[in-house]
């Protein structure tokens, strides 16, 4: 489809290789000079058939099956930022769908599914490692609700293994098994979920959605829509007006003030979540492991460093920052589970912003405003969400209907009594 | 961040406990829109990212509840007030324009 476009520099556009083992030989014989750019810079064209605000993980992906399943599309991408900049590469890369509700099981079995057949079928290394993830219990009603939650994993197709403390000791015989406050009895283990090099799926889909002819537009960022009666008609961008029959939002942290120009109040607050990575050490970890007693999960990832992260900060926040007592709290989690992580060097540490729900599901709908529709709610686990979101949306904007895994994903659902609360916590975003 | 707590004077934030948005106001129970009202007060939020008033519970502390004024943006804290103070003043607030 792009050969013989020409860009708005007039030059033609570079086509991306298509990565083999040839081109890598070919490559390494004529010393990497003949790579070209995985996708164009595109300039903004004045208007298009959809606009997806948001080049992160999930509105690249949400392009990228517009493009494949219900092309051909006018479609842009539009980023404020850089392509990667954002919670696409702030998270702890982890992969998993143990989930406990029907209103999500088949949703995040989905994204599993599609994790599993990304890399052909994006033709790009996105490291998909099925390291397997495992739950620690420590009490007798864990182990109860841990059996529960699999059971229903199972009934829904997905892969789960309830193991006794032999089996855990047997698989990471490190950890502090007779803790005198939590003692370890045993795990939910999901040998299919992992984790996924979290750079390269931005880029992966980034790199597949131009190919398919997306305009990726960086530094563009959205200052107002445009009305026409009850419709939205376009975006005012820091790069000029650009006209769209239908917009999509996936802004994540930012979804409240993205809405707000469209004259729309969230089930959304914004809260920071800090993650830190280590300095590199020889493996040791397999797979991802998580407290039970506390919030805290480690993994350690492909270059050596500890990937781990625990639980919000808890207050609003759009700082990307966050404060003390919670590192004190994430490192008091590592110490009870791994004691022997204590004299690891922490080699940086970040925070990403949240969209927390009212639910701590999140919202894949149409909007009140016509032709705008809402993909938010994400909370602290979007990351594993990224394929079924682009493509339960996509699905969304082409059909103008839900599609069948992402139905109960509806704005209107805390009005009409059915929230989807995994954890139980109630209309309190800081909690889920 | 540290809150400086009217009682307590400046304090770590892990004495504290957040409940969220100071300035939604729990409805008339017996009005006409009620269900809608609830709708909204119960999960609707602005979440703006500049100033945001919100609820503090000072709860490893004098168990005070604040009303924090704080930039969500920056986390400088702009100021702390009691709650009651803040109830008592828009009481007093209703009853003037009332009367």
């Amino acid at each position: 489809m792009m050969k013989g476009q020409t860009g708005a520099t007039g030059r033609p556009h570079m086509t991306s290789t298509h990565y083999s083992i040839f081109s890598v030989l070919r490559e390494a014989l004529r010393g990497h000079t003949g790579w070209g750019p995985a996708w164009r810079n595109a300039e903004p064209k004045p208007d298009y058939d959809v606009v997806i605000i948001g080049g992160g993980g999930h509105g690249l992906s949400t392009a990228y099956y517009l493009a494949k399943n219900y092309g051909p599309l006018r479609i842009a991408v539009l980023e404020k930022g850089w392509i990667g900049g954002g919670n696409v590469g702030r998270n702890t890369t982890i992969v998993r769908s143990n989930y406990l509700l029907p209103g999500n099981i088949p949703f995040y079995e989905l994204s599993m599914k599609l994790w599993e057949g990304l890399e052909q079928d994006l033709n790009y290394n996105a490291m998909v490692s099925q390291r397997g993830v495992l739950n620690l219990y420590h009490s007798d009603a864990q182990r109860d609700a841990f059996a529960r939650r699999g059971n229903a994993m199972r009934l829904h197709g997905v892969d789960a293994v309830l193991l006794d403390q032999a089996a855990v000791r047997k698989m990471v015989p490190f950890l502090d098994f007779d803790n005198g406050r939590f003692p370890i009895h045993g795990g939910l283990l999901q040998p299919r979920g992992g984790t996924v090099r979290h750079d390269a799926v931005a880029w992966g889909y980034a790199r597949g959605a131009d190919r398919l002819g997306v305009d990726i537009i960086q530094n563009c960022e959205v200052k107002g829509f445009i009305r026409d009666g009850g419709r939205v008609t376009g975006v005012e961008t820091s790069r000029g007006l650009i006209g769209a029959k239908k917009i999509a939002m996936a802004v994540a942290g930012s979804s409240s003030r993205v809405a707000a120009m469209a004259g729309l109040r969230l089930p959304i607050e914004s809260h920071v979540l800090q993650a830190f990575v280590t300095e590199g050490l020889k493996p040791f970890i397999d797979g991802v492991v998580t407290f039970g007693a506390g919030h805290f999960y480690i993994s350690q990832s492909d270059k050596g460093g500890l990937v781990f992260g625990g639980d919000l900060d808890g207050y609003n926040s759009y700082a990307q920052r966050g404060n003390m007592p919670v590192v004190e709290d994430v490192c008091e989690g590592g110490m009870a589970l791994m004691p022997r992580i204590g004299r690891v060097r922490l080699l940086r540490h970040w925070g990403g912003i949240m969209d927390m729900s009212m639910d701590g599901s999140p919202i894949i709908d149409k909007t009140p405003v016509d032709g705008l529709y809402l993909n938010s709610g994400w909370c602290y686990g979007g990351f594993k969400a990224t394929p079924a979101s682009g493509y339960c949306f996509a699905h969304l904007i082409a059909r103008d209907a839900p599609h069948p895994v992402a139905a109960a994903y509806r704005l209107d659902r805390f009005a009409t009594g059915h929230a989807i609360d995994e954890k139980g916590m109630g209309p309190q975003p800081n909690l889920h | 961040m540290r809150i400086a707590c009217p009682h307590c004077g400046e304090r770590s934030l892990d004495e504290f406990l957040y409940s969220g948005d100071a300035t939604v106001k729990r409805p008339d129970f017996a009005g006409t829109t009620a269900m809608d009202d609830f709708v909204t007060y119960t999960f609707e939020r602005t979440n703006p990212p500049g100033p945001h008033r919100e609820l503090w519970y000072h709860a490893a502390g004098c168990h005070a509840w604040l009303v924090v004024t704080r930039n969500v943006s920056t986390h400088a804290v702009a100021s702390v007030e009691l709650a009651r103070d803040v109830a008592l003043a828009a009481k007093s607030a209703t009853k003037d324009s009332a009367s």
